[in-house]
């Protein structure tokens, strides 16, 4: 294991050398301190391993993470994992907004609450949040799985595509085409096994199904004269 | 951009050090405003009316300005200067009288109370915290920024903190979009903002409010209706502190309390030397939700 403190580490050395990770793995455990909520810390990785952010962070934590295992004890600012391919981020604090947007792949799990825009614009990324999310969560959000333990905040799933939603909590309104859909065995199994990868305390059964109603997928020329 | 910061005190204890834990509040926060920046301190009651005054010739207008007071109110006058700002303690009921003679000497009023001061210039957080010695003030709460100009000029007055009435002001981050118009309907009220900034209206819009009759948190709540645009608004009166964000919440904003004080940060990194920070209740405050305590 390798401790990399940021009381004496520049930032861009500290991703620099988890970066080269990619290259050739000559350290699998990595742990970060110090970190007084500074941006953009562990980004870009590309390598199976294991970095552990002690503390809290500012924007944009574990950002474009591939393969890589990030878990920060603390909370994370705006953006964390934005745009994840694979790997997994584990927060065990809150989120700010806009946690794992874009992402494409891998498992951002966040054991505290996820603030508004979680999940936006989300690609396959598989996000757990333990606690609640704001508003405008997954937005335009196209495919993978947004798993809410708790509540959802206004207009969730608002010009959704085909992410799948899954609320245990309430919701505090449906965006633009969200609708709740029927829960099919495939959804039961799906949900055991995240929330069991997630560490979660809840059961498959106790959550609704939330998708698009795909009725802004095409022109309803019906609707020609509101334009 | 902006940086908000504040810092409210539940003890007495950290009272000492209140102007050193948000100096390195706002200084951390220069990456969010780098052209201006400001505090506003709410240290002891002089036992009567402070008014901070700032000039951009210091040397000259508050050279025997003390003495000129004390003649002309006949009664004593104090003056602290502090770079181009200047602390005046003034006699009871002459407000008014010093407001006039400082607007024909053209020197800026930059706020009233019996325990608020207010700090403000253009320049780098670190520099602007140094020329007014803000780490050796004390008190019981106090909010600052930083400020990336985006509405008004780079100038003294169009940085914050705003205090638009006795002990009380106000710290944004964001724009506002509805604000030449409450400049008319508060200008009707008797709360006529003096700058262009749009913060200055909103700072003049809780002031109405609480002169209205409404506590702080009926005024806050009163931003969500009646002020269209993106704010998260840090707000501060003689015993409280405010924080409320508008319903869309795309600035940020988090807050950490323990038992000794509650802070707000436009980031986390503006937490980093608080004492017990590692085991503060950190959340992000929720939009269109209004916070305040009071002591």
């Amino acid at each position: 294991m390798q401790t990399i403190d940021m009381a004496s580490t520049e930032l861009r050395q500290l991703n620099s050398t988890l970066q080269a990770q990619s290259k050739e793995i000559v350290e699998s455990d990595w742990v970060i301190e110090n970190t007084r909520g500074a941006h953009a810390l562990a980004v870009g990785l590309d390598a199976p391993i294991n970095v552990t952010i002690k503390g809290s962070t500012g924007y944009y934590c574990a950002g474009m993470n591939k393969q890589a295992n990030v878990h920060v004890t603390g909370s994370v600012g705006p953006g964390v994992a934005e745009n994840m391919i694979s790997g997994s981020v584990t927060v065990e604090g809150d989120a700010s907004q806009y946690a794992g947007a874009t992402g494409h792949g891998g498992l951002l799990n966040i054991k505290g609450n996820a603030s508004s825009r979680c999940g936006i614009s989300m690609k396959g990324i598989d996000i757990v949040v333990h606690g609640n999310i704001g508003h405008m969560s997954a937005f335009m959000a196209q495919s993978g799985n947004l798993v809410v333990l708790g509540n959802a905040g206004d207009a969730l799933g608002d010009s959704l595509y085909e992410a799948r939603l899954f609320v245990r909590g309430e919701v505090k309104s449906l965006g633009a085409d969200c609708i709740e859909k029927e829960m099919r065995p495939e959804h039961m199994e799906f949900l055991a096994d995240i929330l069991k990868r997630a560490g979660a305390d809840a059961r498959p059964a106790e959550f609704r199904r939330y998708g698009s109603a795909r009725k802004l997928y095409n022109f309803n020329v019906d609707h020609a004269d509101e334009y | 951009m902006c940086g908000i910061v504040g810092l409210f005190l539940k003890k007495d204890d950290l009272r000492p050090r209140l102007g050193d834990l948000l100096t390195d509040m706002l200084i951390t926060m220069t990456d969010r405003g780098p052209d201006s920046a400001g505090i506003a301190i709410y240290g002891d009651d002089a036992g009567g009316q402070k008014m901070t005054i700032q000039s951009a010739t210091p040397d000259e207008d508050f050279n025997g300005l003390e003495e000129t007071l004390t003649e002309l109110l006949r009664a004593p006058v104090r003056m602290r200067v502090i770079d181009t700002h200047a602390v005046l303690t003034l006699p009871e009921g002459s407000e008014a009288e010093v407001r006039a003679f400082m607007a024909e000497k053209g020197i800026r009023v930059m706020g009233v109370g019996n325990s608020m001061e207010v700090f403000k210039e253009v320049g780098l957080p670190r520099d602007v915290a140094a020329r007014f010695g803000v780490r050796q003030m004390a008190g019981s709460h106090g909010i600052g920024h930083t400020r990336m100009a985006t509405e008004s000029a780079v100038t003294t007055l169009g940085a914050h903190p705003f205090s638009t009435d006795s002990d009380q002001c106000l710290v944004h981050n964001g724009s506002l979009s509805n604000h030449n118009r409450m400049r008319r309907v508060l200008a009707r009220k008797g709360f006529a903002p003096q700058s262009e900034n749009d913060t200055e209206v909103a700072a003049c819009y809780i002031s109405s409010r609480l002169a209205e009759g409404a506590n702080l948190g009926e005024a806050l709540e009163g931003t969500l209706q009646d002020l269209d645009g993106f704010f998260t608004f840090v707000v501060g009166t003689k015993n409280g502190f405010g924080v409320v964000r508008d319903p869309i919440a795309c600035k940020p904003a988090v807050m950490a309390e323990t038992d000794d004080y509650v802070a707000f940060g436009s980031e986390y990194r503006a937490f980093a030397n608080l004492p017990g920070i590692e085991n503060a209740r950190v959340w992000e405050p929720e939009p269109a939700t209004v916070y305040f305590w009071e002591r």
